[in-house]
């Protein structure tokens, strides 16, 4: 009777379901099959024997102060490995503890030496969990970064920044830092910045710091305001900034200003640089992985030109060549993430003027595509009232992405497109924490690097979903 | 043959209704929605007179194959009896016992009784079809749901969006203790003396078996032939063959013709006798006594604990979400198409068919004991969307009425009440206004809590006169547990 049952209710979708399921997996394992024999192949033309990327072809770059020879690829700590758990989705994840230590070995075993974290990564466990991998390593094989990120108002005594600083040498295991930054100046304008480093004397205090030794390198992290970006190059004689880091990629190097006006393009910034001899150490290379989850016509674009390389290789090509660039920063959450990296680095094929066109024309074409530049960092986590913003704005974009996001009921794909938006929505962010909830009190705004006005995105992304639901498109 | 034809509509009717309460996703109903709305008891009380009248018509004609073949309660206990048989090595020993009449009547007047003064959950713990869209909606489909969701996570994975996940959560202790509790004594009496339930109990089996009495067709035992083996006795799951006597009780007999097919000697045979007077019976048993007025005037929901927004330090995580509880509510919420608290209570035969199928957890049975598991509206766990008219598509008794979704823009459930001591931008000084952004009938502004300071927090101000009491102001109100807004129900709904 049961079987009977079943068989009433199964209806075209659920058989076509089970096709493709079918289908899926016979795909997936020769996708599998596939990328195990081109890996192969690349290495084999590469002349490596052992299957892997060799360890002593890494691309490195000299700090014209210190003398570091640092890796082209510098290890990014802010997304690293969780455990997933049941309980994942609401906020109880924990690090991975045991992939961490894998990955650190494998990553200094193939040439990485520059480790960046801070305080506030990974709901502030990041440091600890990177002191425990890298204290198994003698000190002199790695550059540790870490960051002030004393973001919150009630962190912005000197005591309570310092003590920061002091907790930063402790869960790292270590007794003095290689690059220690000032963290994300510009956001929240000239304002903070007075705030946070200049009024209590605590950039004066890191400034001893460098002088005693306990730092090696000073250096701050630039987003947002322009203003604080000049400023602090402007007292570049006072301060002699040891390197800067800034945010370059083929979309922001020219166009950041066309995702929001706010925001300044990495050609100015790496100019101003270059201009003072200071060396740029790159973050959001990959912008969180919206410059290797593309549109599948630029994967193919991509891929027609070097047939053999991912579509993140790309990015990661473009951050490395300039000249003036130490480090390119990759979070890397996993296994396969590390080796693909290694591989573009193992040694860097900088971009030719051919290739460079190739990527501004591409840069152009993702343009079309209205996503929100959300970069998945979570500095707007955690809302207050629990909103889940970056798995929203991933959503979102994954849909724009995928063609997901209809404009009226009668696009050709318009019943597949809202099914796959509405349930994939459901899926992304549990109910109680999407953009409907949003009450809009900014409190988030401030955190993003992006500048992205969050409630504003929100708001118009439930007034979609509202459209969807409701059939008013 | 009679009896196979029987079997293989009683199972087309048994799935289909069956499915009718699985489904959550509102798709069977479209085509199977109408097994529902020809059952008699919803059928009566919907004043579907065409429906109760072809119902009684069959019976006059046919006997009371309503019982074996429409009634899903009727073919449960058959299925069980069916097993019974099987696990007792295929010997049934069923034997005729006299009719229980005086139990019979004294259910029905009580019945009756309950049905003219409106003790709903009386009503609807006697209705038949409704203890089966109970058992299946408490008990079958939250598993039901639960196998979905495993698909729907291999959907997930294959990136398929055939399947998708959809809540499994305790709608009323109360309702789930009674379709337990009907399940195992239906069962258990069915296990030993097949359809004891639909000739003493039943109210519509009492009444369609007065019909059936004088019904035109019906198995009649040729006493030249029969050899006074009794197996037709043995295997008459509703005890009514007096084989020694020849005789069938009719008012008990379900017309299963199982009888017809066990009798080696062919004595039993369904025939047409025309000797019967014509006594009909029209079954309009009129409704018309008020129900008593609600009760339970108390205190409005207090003891708020709100969020409470600490300065961020470290990125990431996510901030714990407390569940809403259920303000207490001087007036329950019906939904909209059930025009009044009196229309549901006087219709409703709480099968459970509207509690199943709502896509947003707004309905769930009721627990007040006046009408126990007749649906009732709350809104911590959803709100009423505007698309949605489900319930009132599905409801086969005439307790919801069908609307368009136009209608539904325009009917006064409720209204919404402010609680200012919850309120998030006078209690965590931000800015909110949500309940005014998604309010769809636009009844909600924002405006500053000090008249003579433009500057000072904005506060809702209801506009009761546009309010339809749709929930979604209290649902998405981040105050916690407690909502800052909420809804009253109307007891009788109004129309803009």
């Amino acid at each position: 009777m049961k079987k009977n049952m079943k068989e009433n209710n199964k209806n075209i979708d659920r058989r076509h379901f089970l096709k493709v399921l079918g289908v899926g997996t016979a795909v997936t394992t020769a996708a599998m099959y596939g990328c195990g024999k081109k890996e192969r192949a690349a290495v084999d033309s590469l002349g490596h024997h052992d299957g892997e990327t060799s360890a002593d072809k890494m691309t490195y770059r000299e700090n014209p102060t210190t003398g570091d020879r640092v890796s082209i690829l510098g290890y990014g700590c802010m997304r690293l490995p969780t455990v997933s758990s049941e309980n994942a989705q609401n906020g109880e994840d924990e690090i991975d503890q045991e992939m961490v230590n894998k990955l650190t070995d494998y990553a200094l075993a193939h040439g990485v030496n520059y480790f960046d974290t801070s305080p506030a990564y990974c709901k502030g466990l990041s440091e600890h969990a990177m002191g425990i991998a890298l204290s198994r390593h003698p000190r002199d094989s790695y550059f540790i970064a870490t960051k002030l990120s004393n973001f919150s108002p009630d962190q912005w005594g000197r005591e309570e920044s310092i003590a920061m600083y002091h907790n930063s040498l402790k869960e790292l295991q270590v007794d003095y830092i290689d690059y220690m930054l000032l963290h994300g100046v510009g956001m929240g304008g000239m304002k903070a910045l007075n705030g946070r480093y200049i009024d209590n004397g605590v950039l004066d205090f890191l400034l001893k710091e460098r002088e005693a030794g306990r730092i090696r390198n000073l250096g701050f992290s630039y987003h947002g305001d322009v203003e604080v970006f000049d400023y602090l190059l402007s007292r570049h004689d006072d301060y002699h900034w040891d390197f800067v880091q800034i945010q370059l990629n083929y979309v922001d190097w020219l166009h950041a200003k066309e995702t929001n006006p706010r925001n300044t393009n990495a050609e100015y910034l790496y100019g101003e640089l270059v201009k003072r001899g200071i060396p740029a150490v790159i973050m959001e290379p990959l912008l969180g992985g919206r410059l290797s989850n593309v549109p599948d016509h630029i994967v193919a674009r991509l891929k027609q030109n070097r047939p053999e390389d991912s579509v993140a290789s790309w990015a990661f090509r473009f951050a490395g060549s300039p000249e003036n660039v130490l480090t390119v920063l990759s979070g890397m959450t996993y296994m396969e993430h590390l080796q693909d990296n290694l591989h573009t680095y193992s040694p860097l094929v900088p971009l030719s003027q051919d290739d460079k066109d190739f990527l501004e024309e591409t840069a152009r074409l993702m343009l079309a595509y209205p996503t929100v530049p959300c970069n998945d960092c979570k500095y707007c986590m955690p809302c207050p009232y629990g909103i889940d913003i970056p798995s929203i704005l991933i959503h979102y974009n994954k849909c724009v992405n995928q063609g997901n996001v209809p404009e009226s009921s009668q696009d050709a794909n318009y019943r597949k497109a809202r099914r796959a938006f509405l349930v994939g929505y459901d899926r992304s962010v549990p109910r109680l924490r999407q953009a409907d909830h949003c009450i809009g009190c900014g409190q988030c705004k401030v955190h993003c690097p992006q500048n992205i006005d969050i409630p504003n995105e929100l708001h118009r992304i439930d007034h979609f979903v509202e459209d969807l639901k409701q059939g008013l498109l | 043959m009679l009896r196979k034809i029987r079997i293989a509509l009683a199972l087309i009717f048994f799935l289909g209704i069956t499915a009718l309460f699985l489904d959550f996703t509102g798709t069977v109903h479209a085509w199977l929605g109408w097994m529902a709305k020809v059952q008699f008891l919803p059928a009566l009380l919907a004043l579907h007179v065409g429906i109760v009248v072809a119902l009684l018509l069959l019976t006059f004609v046919l006997g009371r194959v309503y019982c074996s073949v429409v009634c899903p309660l009727g073919v449960m206990q058959d299925v069980v009896s069916r097993i019974a048989k099987f696990r007792k090595k295929g010997r049934n020993k069923y034997a005729y016992s006299a009719p229980k009449t005086w139990l019979r009547i004294t259910v029905m007047v009580v019945f009756v009784l309950a049905l003219l003064l409106g003790v709903g959950s009386l009503v609807a713990l006697l209705a038949p079809y409704s203890a089966y869209g109970r058992i299946v909606s408490s008990l079958f489909q939250p598993v039901y749901i639960a196998a979905n969701n495993v698909l729907a996570g291999m959907a997930e994975r294959a990136d398929s969006y055939a399947f998708y996940t959809a809540d499994v959560w305790m709608k009323s202790v109360a309702t789930l203790s009674v379709a337990v509790v009907t399940l195992v004594v239906i069962a258990v009496l069915a296990w030993r003396n097949g359809r004891t339930y639909c000739n003493t109990i039943c109210p519509v089996g009492s009444l369609l078996g007065f019909v059936a009495r004088f019904s035109l067709l019906k198995p009649v035992i040729d006493k030249s032939k029969c050899n006074g083996c009794r197996l037709c006795e043995r295997n008459c799951k509703a005890a009514c063959i007096d084989a020694k006597a020849h005789k069938i009780d009719y008012s008990r007999c379900v017309a299963c013709m199982d009888c017809i097919d066990k009798c080696h000697k062919h004595a039993i045979s369904y025939a047409w006798r025309a000797k019967t007077d014509h006594v009909g019976k029209n079954g309009d048993e009129k409704v018309d006594k008020s129900r008593r007025a609600f009760v339970t005037a108390t205190a409005v929901a207090t003891a708020s604990a709100i969020l409470k927004a600490q300065e961020k330090t470290v990125d990431g995580g996510l901030a714990v979400i407390e569940d809403k509880q259920i303000p207490e509510r001087k007036t329950p919420i019906t939904p909209p198409g059930s025009l009044s608290a009196k229309n549901m209570a006087q219709h409703c035969t709480a099968c459970q068919l509207c509690v199943s199928v709502c896509p947003n957890g707004v309905l769930r049975p009721s627990t007040d004991m006046m009408k126990l598991m007749q649906p009732e509206s709350s809104y911590e766990r959803g709100y009423c969307r505007p698309e949605c008219t489900k319930c009132a598509d599905v409801c086969p008794a005439g307790a919801i009425r069908p609307i368009t979704v136009a209608e539904k823009s325009s009917i006064q459930i409720g209204h919404a009440v402010w609680i200012k001591k919850n309120c998030i931008p006078l209690t965590d000084g931000v800015e909110c206004g949500n309940c005014a952004r998604h309010c769809p009938a636009g009844a909600i502004q924002m405006v500053a809590s000090d008249a003579d300071d433009d500057e000072s927090p904005k506060i809702p101000v209801i506009n009761t006169e546009k309010c339809i009491g749709c929930g979604a102001c209290e649902n998405l109100c981040p105050a916690r547990p407690f909502s800052a807004i909420y809804v009253e129900g109307h007891e009788v709904h109004r129309f803009i």
